[in-house]
């Protein structure tokens, strides 16, 4: 009870930390943390495969994946910082009015769940985080995935295999940028402007 | 003997939607593709924390494999995501995401 609450907090400051922070470095990191302290979540809830899944493949995988395209792209131009990121004027009503909405959907969600789950029957023994073989284990869910779930597995490796290909075809084998002669001529026209205006 | 949740299942109704509309104002307010495709990934683990938390209380290990493919397919659109962007700043440098119009048509 107590640790949802904390990680729950942990979770809602991380993600608008994420979302308010102008470096996309530093927005990294805040996503490190919620993805931390959703993996702790996890755990709580009896899901310990899919807590280290989280860590490994989320924090370890694609965090690193977006750090890499952010040292690629942001050595010499800052092209990030394009564009307007204020907060549309209706902003303020907006949140105020989703706050009252997500407010009447868990009470709804309470009154709806109310005593439902009391007779689910469980599909594999319940025991502690961390015993072989109970629901959430690695054994629990391996055989899950390789009996009953086998198809949309193989799906999975479809779709993964549709992704490489497509990362291949449009970020793999092309030439180096070499600007042409207009390009280039463009480039040194704005700059000179750009310092004529007074290096803003 | 089924234990029951220490937590209601509303408590994390709630929190998995705030995450997820903190996910949604993330790519309606900021231009940065970066930062958009991270947002992606909050409304991912929104969806997926609702998964496990719903797995949990039915005591079914479906929700489970569920959220495994999630992760999944958020890996692959991450993937290509960021390909997109890099293919993009690779040859044009001042760039909103607002002007990316290339398949307009």
């Amino acid at each position: 009870m107590v640790a949802f609450w904390i990680l729950g907090v942990t979770l809602i400051g991380s993600a608008i930390w994420c979302i308010s922070n102008t470096k996309p470095v530093y927005s990294v990191v805040a996503l490190l943390l919620n993805f931390a302290a959703l993996a702790a979540m996890y755990l709580t809830l009896n899901a310990e495969f899919l807590a280290v899944i989280q860590l490994i493949v989320y924090s370890g995988a694609i965090l690193i994946l977006f750090l890499f395209v952010i040292a690629l792209l942001s050595s010499g131009v800052a092209p990030f910082l394009a564009g307007p990121n204020k907060l549309p004027r209706i902003g303020i009503p907006a949140v105020a009015l989703l706050l009252i909405a997500l407010g009447f959907l868990t009470y709804a969600v309470n009154r709806v769940t109310a005593g439902t789950f009391a007779n689910a029957t469980p599909s594999s023994p319940v025991g502690a985080v961390g015993t072989a073989d109970v629901f959430g284990s690695v054994g629990d869910f391996g055989k899950a995935l390789f009996t009953t779930y086998l198809l949309p597995f193989e799906i999975t490796a479809l779709i993964l295999m549709v992704a490489v290909i497509g990362v291949i075809l449009l970020a793999g084998d092309q030439a180096p940028y070499v600007p042409t002669k207009k390009q280039a001529e463009d480039v040194r026209r704005e700059m000179r402007e750009a310092i004529l205006r007074g290096g803003e | 003997m089924i234990n029951p949740m220490a937590v209601p299942i509303a408590d994390y109704v709630g929190l998995s939607a705030v995450v997820f509309f903190i996910g949604v104002a993330g790519v309606i307010v900021r231009r940065n593709p970066l930062i958009m495709l991270m947002s992606i990934e909050l409304m991912f683990n929104a969806a997926n924390l609702l998964f496990i938390a719903f797995s949990r209380a039915w005591l079914h290990n479906a929700g489970h494999i569920f959220a495994f493919l999630v992760i999944t397919v958020a890996a692959a659109e991450a993937a290509i995501g960021l390909a997109i962007v890099v293919t993009v700043f690779r040859t044009e440098r001042f760039v909103d995401v607002d002007d990316i119009a290339l398949m307009k048509g």
